[in-house]
């Protein structure tokens, strides 16, 4: 990365939205919690190929670090994680509704 | 740290005064269902609480540039406090009551013949307990990858543009440490107030890619 | 481990492994000089992945940025610092 070529770096800045703040704050927590390091959480989005910086958002690959770690940290199951993504889609279509549970 | 809002949730207003992006309107999303999962499985689990994560969204929202604007204000005025910024960050920010967790600050200051900046090349390490959370910028490939090759012409795009008699010292924050640049003060501050000189500093300024505001003529 | 001090040159090992490191790869092959001795901390290249971490000396290194850019240096008198682990250095007579 360091010493790569790239164009003018970008000066938009967004507001941070509530789901980005939870990723964040659920980082903070199970990390201080011991339940992964931040070393951990850097090796898996160093490990993601490169069309993920492309096609996600930066809180986008913080949650899927976060939710790798918590697998091998045997935190919950694969099995598990599908169930309730599944309920919570059955919820609704926007993330309001999709909260309400 | 002033709080404009009292209900950083309720209102659907961040502390900057503006909305959060309009999510709750619009299609959720794979990350964000994922998101929501997560959380709700640490609960069940007892990993953690609804009322500890509010608390952590609150905690990091309460840390803005101001912290690091008033140990800069600080080491304006007190050379002391400046000689123990320069040993050991982390001690002197601790002296003015920050909560620094097990971050491990190093202070690295400027002078009329250097100017430092900050980067971290290998993922965006930054000094949130003290700047809050990193800006965008911060944390994109462009900053990350030519602040280290490229640092004055980085800077220029930032509007900094720097004599060639001056040093430029890049930091790139690949372990332990965090790092925050404490700008030069500028002319015409000798008779400021500490509270006074905190608000020249600019989160920028302590970064690296600003310059600490001048008092109004 | 009174191995390392401040004003030693140092040059960055060249390894190219897998996974996770924590040497950036433009600072590989360059000689600089340890600006001061930090740690020892736990080698974060194993607590990425769960295992034991042995506590190694953290060194801040400092390069002249033509070291690292030879021809391409932006400004020849700046320079460039960052943190190496004692595994990634090894000592360089002058």
């Amino acid at each position: 990365m360091g010493g790569d070529a790239a164009g003018p770096v970008p000066t938009d800045q967004h507001d941070f939205a509530l789901w980005e703040k939870r990723v964040d704050a659920l980082m903070v927590l199970c990390s201080t919690k011991g339940h992964f390091t931040v070393d951990g959480l850097r090796r898996v989005l160093e490990d993601m190929p490169e069309e993920a910086f492309e096609t996600m958002t930066y809180y986008e690959r913080w949650i899927a670090s976060v939710n790798q770690n918590l697998i091998e940290a045997g935190i919950y199951t694969t099995a598990e994680l599908a169930e309730r993504m599944e309920q919570v889609t059955a919820r609704g279509t926007t993330y309001g509704d999709a909260t309400g549970g | 740290m002033h709080h404009d809002h009292h209900n950083h949730h309720h209102d659907g207003m961040s502390p900057s005064g503006h909305p959060y992006r309009p999510d709750s309107d619009t299609s959720l999303s794979y990350w964000q269902t994922m998101e929501i999962a997560i959380r709700e499985l640490l609960i069940a689990k007892g990993v953690t609480t609804p009322s500890e994560i509010a608390a952590q969204i609150d905690a990091m929202d309460s840390r803005s540039p101001a912290n690091g604007a008033a140990v800069v204000a600080r080491a304006w005025t007190d050379p002391d406090f400046a000689e123990r910024l320069a040993q050991d960050a982390g001690a002197a920010a601790t002296e003015m009551g920050f909560d620094i967790g097990p971050m491990k600050l190093i202070a690295v200051m400027n002078t009329p013949q250097v100017h430092n900046v900050v980067v971290c090349t290998l993922c965006s390490c930054y000094p949130r307990n003290l700047l809050g959370l990193p800006p965008d910028w911060y944390k994109s490939r462009a900053y990350r990858s030519r602040t280290v090759r490229e640092p004055r012409k980085v800077l220029a795009e930032f509007g900094v543009t720097l004599p060639d008699d001056m040093q430029v010292r890049v930091h790139d924050s690949t372990a332990d440490m965090r790092y925050i640049v404490i700008p030069d003060r500028p002319a015409g501050t000798e008779n400021l107030s500490e509270a006074d000189l905190a608000a020249l500093v600019t989160r920028d300024s302590m970064i690296g890619t600003g310059l600490p505001r001048t008092p109004a003529a | 481990m009174a191995e390392w001090a401040s004003g030693m040159t140092v040059r960055v090992k060249t390894y190219a492994p897998p996974g996770h490191v924590r040497t950036p790869t433009y600072l590989r092959g360059k000689t600089g000089t340890i600006e001061r001795v930090l740690g020892p901390f736990p080698n974060p290249e194993a607590l990425a992945y769960g295992v034991p971490a042995p506590a190694l000396p953290l060194l801040r290194v400092h390069f002249p940025m033509s070291e690292v850019w030879g021809a391409d240096t932006e400004n020849p008198d700046d320079t460039l610092e960052a943190e190496i682990y004692a595994h990634w250095l090894e000592k360089a007579d002058d």
